[in-house]
């Protein structure tokens, strides 16, 4: 699996005199497995990225290629694309619109054109990986709480088995119990199941602590690409374009400033303990 | 996809009838479309074009954008311009295919008609392009206020007028988020005979609902939490005032009224 961008530029709104250039030039390529963390201010075309990996909108100038296959291609097979490529929406509860929570989950697999057998199999499946128990699959989707109808909304995708699943702010809205487990949904996915996950968040936190690269756009071009470690190092550059770092590489970054040697670049709390343990441990 | 509906849209620049008092613009559409029934005469359709022509050029929208108006209507248009030529009486017989018969008088009154309804259309698209929504709110507040007085609710029938204007885009706009979701999974709204695609519109117009009542919801809770209480009291943050050029605008209007009546009473066309 791999995703590839080349040239990609995307304008809005051509002809109504209100013209706006969302994408700038995007070059990017995504490998098997990856774990990325999307960031960037409102606006600055994330979404519209997201939605370009799977077709949804189309680049107005440039190339994608999936699996080294030009998705705009005459004959591409758009739809398995999008089965390939799950793209979870922000706030995707509010897509739902069956009458039990199973028929919503099949919605997607069956769109696909699987025979019913597979997509009994993959819907269930996807429920137990979000962890929605059987005594809830026959409620309608409309009666769970807030936490719940989200776990089912990304089952909806889950049980297409994409490859790649991009998930536009996930957590947003969410109680702190209710972030920990999309989190640790996605981690699950990436590690057992091998799912490339592109996550757009505004969390530097979470980004720190579960992706193992980090996109920066900044008004419709991509600025950063690396690792945690070294994006975050850019306190003041991030800052400028309206984002800042994890709390723990904030911390650092002033005791440096204060003149307390720390060598390590830390971005994790866990870390940053650790490092700073070690400091008072050699002035003792 | 879904975001290239123009009607009522707004078309923002600065121009002189951009400026106008909205009920100036109001009041001005509805004389020009009743002056378009008050004759069946082609040279007062050139001079309600002309002044069309005018107020075009004035607003500094760009004509494509006006014509894009009538793409919706162009069936009724062709069908009333049908229904016309057939179903005329008349004394100079045409053509006669079987039980239609085609009179000089049918062509007349189906080339009257339809010149009517383009007009009728692109001049009311004009008023829309050049003003927004709340704008036309306020005018239409301001004008019907007298029926205040035998009890007619016209703020509330205001505020309903412009909370549903202001609905319109979000609504688009949600349309197009969920559709997408939906193609996301797998969904095809495209292919299939009509009853196909009518069922396909399921999981777009459930969410859509679901959304509209939610978004009511917190809209009316939001008012109540300002103390809405309708009308009674109220003022306006952008009260509207006459000016200088709305009275030259309205003297322009009478003109093209005049103009229109003297030129379809002395030319013979």
């Amino acid at each position: 699996m791999s995703i590839e961008l080349k040239n990609v530029n995307y304008i809005y709104g051509v002809g109504s005199g209100q013209e706006k250039q969302a994408l700038k030039n995007i070059n990017l390529k995504i490998g098997d497995g990856e774990f990325i963390g999307l960031v960037g201010h409102t606006g600055s075309g994330k979404s519209t990225l997201t939605q370009l990996l799977n077709g949804l909108e189309r680049a107005s100038s440039g190339e994608i290629y999936y699996n080294g296959q030009n998705i705009y291609e005459k004959n591409f097979n758009m739809r398995e694309l999008r089965g390939k490529v799950g793209l979870v929406f922000q706030y995707p509860e509010h897509q739902l619109f069956e009458t039990s929570v199973i028929a919503d989950v099949q919605f997607g697999p069956k769109n696909l054109g699987l025979d019913n057998l597979e997509v009994e199999l993959r819907s269930y499946e996807a429920l137990k990986l979000v962890g929605i128990g059987e005594e809830l699959i026959d409620t309608s989707p409309f009666a769970l709480s807030g936490g719940q109808k989200r776990r089912v909304a990304i089952a909806g995708v889950l049980a297409m088995q994409p490859e790649v699943l991009v998930l536009d702010e996930p957590m947003a809205g969410l109680d702190p119990a209710g972030r920990d487990e999309i989190l640790s949904l996605l981690k699950d996915l990436h590690q057992k199941k091998n799912i490339t996950i592109i996550l757009v968040s505004h969390s530097m936190d979470d980004i720190a602590e579960y992706a193992d690269r980090v996109l920066v756009m900044n008004h419709g071009e991509l600025v950063l690409d690396g690792k945690p470690r070294d994006i975050f190092q850019y306190q003041d550059e991030l800052e400028k374009i309206g984002l800042g770092v994890p709390q723990a590489s904030g911390v650092i970054h002033s005791l440096r400033k204060a003149g307390i040697h720390i060598d390590k670049e830390c971005i994790t709390a866990e870390e940053a303990a650790q490092a700073i343990a070690s400091v008072l441990l050699e002035k003792m | 996809m879904i975001r290239d509906i123009t009607i009522g849209q707004y078309y923002a620049t600065e121009s002189a009838i951009h400026k106008l008092d909205p009920r100036v613009k109001v009041i001005a559409t509805f004389a020009y479309i009743i002056s378009l029934f008050c004759f069946s005469k082609f040279s007062g359709y050139i001079v309600a074009a002309l002044f069309f022509g005018v107020m075009v050029i004035l607003s500094k929208v760009p004509f494509k954008f006006i014509v894009r108006g009538l793409k919706p209507i162009i069936f009724m248009l062709v069908f009333t311009a049908a229904l016309n030529l057939f179903w005329s009486q008349g004394e100079t017989k045409l053509i006669s295919i079987g039980i239609f018969t085609i009179t000089l008088e049918g062509v007349k009154k189906a080339a009257y008609m339809a010149i009517r309804l383009i007009l009728l259309i692109i001049g009311s698209s004009l008023m829309t392009l050049t003003t927004t929504p709340n704008q036309l709110t306020d005018a239409i507040e301001k004008i019907l206020h007298p029926l205040n007085k035998i009890h007619v609710p016209v703020h509330e029938v205001a505020m309903m007028m412009s909370i549903a204007l202001r609905f319109i885009p979000i609504l688009i706009e949600e349309t197009d988020k969920i559709m997408k979701a939906q193609m996301a999974r797998g969904a095809d709204f495209e292919s299939g005979n009509i009853f196909h695609r009518i069922k396909n519109m399921l999981p777009i117009i459930i969410p859509l609902f679901i959304s509209a009542s939610r978004r009511a919801n917190d809209l009316a809770l939001a008012m109540d939490a300002r103390c809405y209480h309708g009308g009674d009291g109220r003022t306006k943050m952008k009260p509207l005032k006459y000016k200088r050029v709305d009275f030259i605008a309205y003297v322009v209007v009478i003109t093209y009224l005049v103009i229109q009546q003297v030129v379809v009473r002395i030319l013979p066309f």
